[in-house]
């Protein structure tokens, strides 16, 4: 397993700054399950950071993944097209989706959130659910896999901030919707931007709907060796890459996580402006190469 | 075991060898390298390592060997550093050792073979772990990394894998590949070398000699696989019923880190030492932003533990910047488990100390960023069941500091990943695999040794640990495996 691991085989930007990768990995295409994730390093000065599985084919030996282009790393490797290599990439990590036949479920998600639920959804339906998803995005460009999580689920409602698509409004406001119309969800799951699955503990709290939630906190190594990942579910330490990445909405120190998530604000622009700089210069470089 | 006297080549008349004062090893500044990350200790010269070793008495009884964990017959290779054939003296270390250029750099010789050389009872004892880094840091150099590589022994036809690549595993690695069975070597990091990597700074043990130990054994036909992690990528029992392999040793480590369970511990800047650790030298954060992998740096640090592991942590946040660096400590510093020289060099470079003192809170701001620690006084009390004083708080001693970054060093528990994966695998109460002295586990085929059988030790109890399971795979493979192919 030398250098040639990790091959890319395919890069496409399906929404503005979200690119869908397929990747080669026959061992972790054989392992996983839905709600886990793998540690990818870019380059061989890069940093770790987490991407949940969106998909997989155990007999092609390929893994998929979506990732937004959020700061330098998830940017750099936005970058990178069909062919090229990734540095590191291990998993399956975390803790499978505890899946059962609740009856009803309803899988809200919001930004690159969707592809994290995509996999959730197709193993609760196939394990017997009614699943119904709520899909939210600010504006129409920047919705992604409602055409894929259409085909898993049984009913798709999206939202947009803007009301470019769907309903003008929030996914909260949508599962008022859905409740204002007489169907009573037995379980949600909530995958997004931290202030969305926030918000969506706080309304199924005060109407008793459990609800699961998948936490990106900060990773490190990503096998409990580091303590990076804590958060407070319940009142008490876990480690969301081993003991997570799904918790009882209604139990997660929602402030706290998202205080951790900005640990490192500063560093992250700085990181970020370095990179776009020598990004700049490349082009320029080719542009003055090409004669441009 | 009756012992053959080596041949001596020390010149100097025995009265006098009393004489010859312990050679220091040379070292950066204080002042500058705790500004940098290049290793601190710059090794014996050729003509140091001589007078050093001619500090020797050749005692009859030599109990320098005793204090040894693996027994390395250190009188055969002083003389052998006496005859100045220093390739000769590494192969000598090495029958015993694997690392030798690591456990020279980082054992605890002040309690172990130096604490009872006979010289030491009178003079300053002879410097065995300056010599044995000596010698190894020589062999490296002069392409002799590694002594046994010649030739290839009969290939036995078994395979084994061992999962972690800490010193347990590299050291049970070498010895099996020895024997000319199939090695492979599973990590779960991006890197090889366990703690040794991830968490021993490079200022104490350069990256680049365990590359060149892993590149040594790559040679003698070891494969090494990363990036994978044995109970999730592929689990134990698959690698035998999968991948065919006839037994497997856990080299796994300590990796779990502990907290004090008390108020404030999740706030930004407070750090367990292994995070701390291993972002800056696993990830290299303090080269940020050339480095990717982002690290705080502190204007005032505390670091509550008094281990090696803390005094990594304190100098690191110094070479970070910090004006203060502080330990903190609730014993005092003649129970602290750090080796001398780490709590000297610290000192040196201007690391501060507040003994007998406790955190029981840490504050923050409305960022969620620490700026507090509130701390308690303690004193010494009874011994406790490790031998030690226990500290009690002093009533009424409660203050507060302004801190910017705290790093927890109070320890690692073991990592569960396999033991909750492989049900086969006993565990006793604190999540350490059970096993025998030969590393044998309550699972066929399965041998474990190191950190994760003895909880935090050091590296070379964890060596030793890989070297005796060896050897006992060895055994198994014969009588079991072997009678059934
Ligand atoms: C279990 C899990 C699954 C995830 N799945 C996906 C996914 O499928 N697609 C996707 O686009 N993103 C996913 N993320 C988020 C992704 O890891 C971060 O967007 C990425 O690390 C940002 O790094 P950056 O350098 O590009 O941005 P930065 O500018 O460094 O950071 C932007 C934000 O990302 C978070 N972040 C930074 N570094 C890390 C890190 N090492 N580990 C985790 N979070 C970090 C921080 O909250 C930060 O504020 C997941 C995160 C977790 C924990
Ligand atoms: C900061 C620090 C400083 C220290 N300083 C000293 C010192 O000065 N002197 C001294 O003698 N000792 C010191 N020690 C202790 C010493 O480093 C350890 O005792 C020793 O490294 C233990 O070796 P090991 O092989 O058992 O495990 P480790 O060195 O912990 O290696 C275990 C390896 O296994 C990998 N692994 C774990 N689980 C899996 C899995 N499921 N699949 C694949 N890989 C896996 C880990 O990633 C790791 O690389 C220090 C420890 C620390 C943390
Ligand atoms: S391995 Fe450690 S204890 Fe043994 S001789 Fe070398 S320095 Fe001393
Ligand atoms: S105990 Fe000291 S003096 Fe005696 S043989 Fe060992 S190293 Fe030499
Ligand atoms: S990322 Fe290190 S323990 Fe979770």
């Amino acid at each position: 397993m030398g250098e040639s691991m990790y091959k890319i085989l395919s890069a496409e930007f399906i929404a503005p700054n979200v690119k869908s990768f397929v990747i080669e990995a026959p061992h972790i295409a054989r392992k996983r399950k839905a709600g886990q994730f793998i540690i990818l390093r870019v380059h061989d000065r890069g940093e770790r950071i987490p991407i949940t599985i969106a998909d997989s084919n155990q007999e092609e030996g390929w893994i998929n993944i979506i990732v937004q282009g959020l700061g330098k790393t998830s940017a750099h490797l936005n970058t990178l097209e069909a062919g090229d290599h990734l540095q590191d990439l291990v998993g399956p990590l975390g803790l499978p989706t505890h899946i059962e036949n609740w009856g009803t479920l309803v899988c809200m998600s919001g930004g690159v959130g969707t592809a994290e639920a995509l996999p959730i959804a197709a193993a609760a339906k196939a394990a017997g659910n009614r699943v119904i998803s709520i899909i939210g995005a600010r504006s129409k460009d920047l919705l992604i896999a409602e055409e894929h999580m259409g085909e898993i689920v049984d009913e798709v409602r999206i939202s947009t901030d803007d009301g470019s698509s769907g309903r003008h409004g929030l996914v909260t406001d949508v599962l008022q919707d859905i409740i204002d119309e007489g169907i009573q969800p037995d379980m949600v799951v909530a995958i997004g931007p931290l202030p969305m699955m926030a918000a969506v503990s706080a309304q199924t709290k005060t109407i008793n709907i459990p609800t699961m939630v998948s936490l990106n906190a900060i990773m490190v190594d990503g096998t409990g060796m580091c303590g990076a990942c804590r958060a407070t579910v319940g009142g008490k330490t876990v480690f969301v890459c081993v003991d997570g990445p799904e918790f009882d909405a209604h139990q997660v120190d929602f402030k706290e996580l998202g205080m951790r998530q900005k640990m490192y604000k500063q560093q992250e622009e700085e990181s970020h402006k370095c990179f776009l700089e020598r990004q700049m210069k490349k082009v320029k470089a080719e542009e003055m190469a090409a004669g441009v | 075991m009756d012992r053959q006297k080596p041949e001596s080549f020390n010149p100097i008349p025995v009265k006098e060898r009393l004489t010859i004062p312990r050679q220091n090893m040379p070292e950066q500044d204080p002042n500058i390298r705790n500004g940098n990350f290049l290793e601190v200790n710059l090794g014996l010269t050729e003509d140091q390592a001589v007078i050093e070793a001619q500090r020797c008495i050749e005692c009859k009884k030599p109990t320098c060997i005793e204090g040894c964990p693996v027994s390395i017959q250190i009188p055969d290779f002083i003389q052998l550093i006496c005859k100045q054939d220093f390739l000769a003296a590494a192969n000598k270390i090495k029958e015993d050792s694997s690392l030798p250029a690591v456990c020279g750099r980082v054992c605890p010789q002040e309690s172990q073979c130096e604490a009872v050389c006979v010289v030491g009872k009178r003079f300053e004892s002879v410097a065995i772990g300056r010599l044995e880094r000596f010698v190894a840091d020589y062999a490296m150099q002069h392409g002799n990394g590694d002594g046994s590589q010649s030739n290839r022994p009969e290939p036995t036809g078994h395979k084994i894998a061992i999962v972690g690549s800490g010193p347990a595993g590299l050291a049970a690695a070498s010895d099996l590949i020895k024997e000319g069975h199939e090695v492979t070597v599973y990590e779960a990091l991006h890197e090889f070398g366990g703690v040794l990597v991830y968490g021993i700074p490079e200022f104490r043990l350069p990256k680049a000699i365990l590359r060149k130990e892993v590149a040594n054994l790559e040679n003698r036909g070891v494969k090494f696989i990363k990036n994978f992690i044995i109970g999730r990528s592929m689990t134990l029992q698959e690698l035998f019923e999968e991948e065919g392999f006839d037994a497997v040793f856990l080299g796994l480590g300590a990796g779990l880190p502990r907290f004090m369970n008390i108020p404030g511990e999740n706030l930004n800047g407070v750090y367990s030492a292994n995070e701390f650790l291993t972002r800056s030298n696993l990830m290299r954060g303090y080269d940020f932003p050339e480095w990717d992998t982002p690290l705080y740096r502190a204007k005032h640090a505390i670091i509550v533990g008094g281990g090696n592991t803390a005094m990594d942590a304190v100098r690191t946040a110094k070479r970070l910047g910090a004006e203060e660096a502080s330990i903190v400590y609730r014993r005092s510093e003649e129970e602290m488990p750090a080796r001398n020289e780490e709590i000297h060099h610290a000192k040196e470079e201007g690391v501060a100390f507040m003994n007998l003192v406790n955190p029981i809170e840490f504050i923050g701001d409305e960022n969620g960023s620490v700026v507090a620690a509130k701390c308690l006084r303690m004193e010494l009390g009874e011994p406790d069941a490790s031998g030690r004083r226990r500290p009690v708080p002093i009533e009424g001693s409660e203050f507060i500091m302004e801190v910017d970054m705290v790093v927890i060093a109070v320890g690692n528990g073991s990592n569960p990943l396999i033991a909750q994966t492989t049900p086969e695998i006993e565990t006793n109460k604190w999540g350490n695999i059970v096993a025998d002295e030969d590393g044998q586990t309550s699972m066929e085929g399965v041998f474990a040794g190191g950190d994760i059988v003895t909880g935090g030790a050091t590296v070379i109890l964890a060596m030793g640990a890989g070297r005796k399971a060896a050897t006992a795979i060895n055994q198994y493979l014969k009588t079991k495996v072997g009678s059934v192919a």
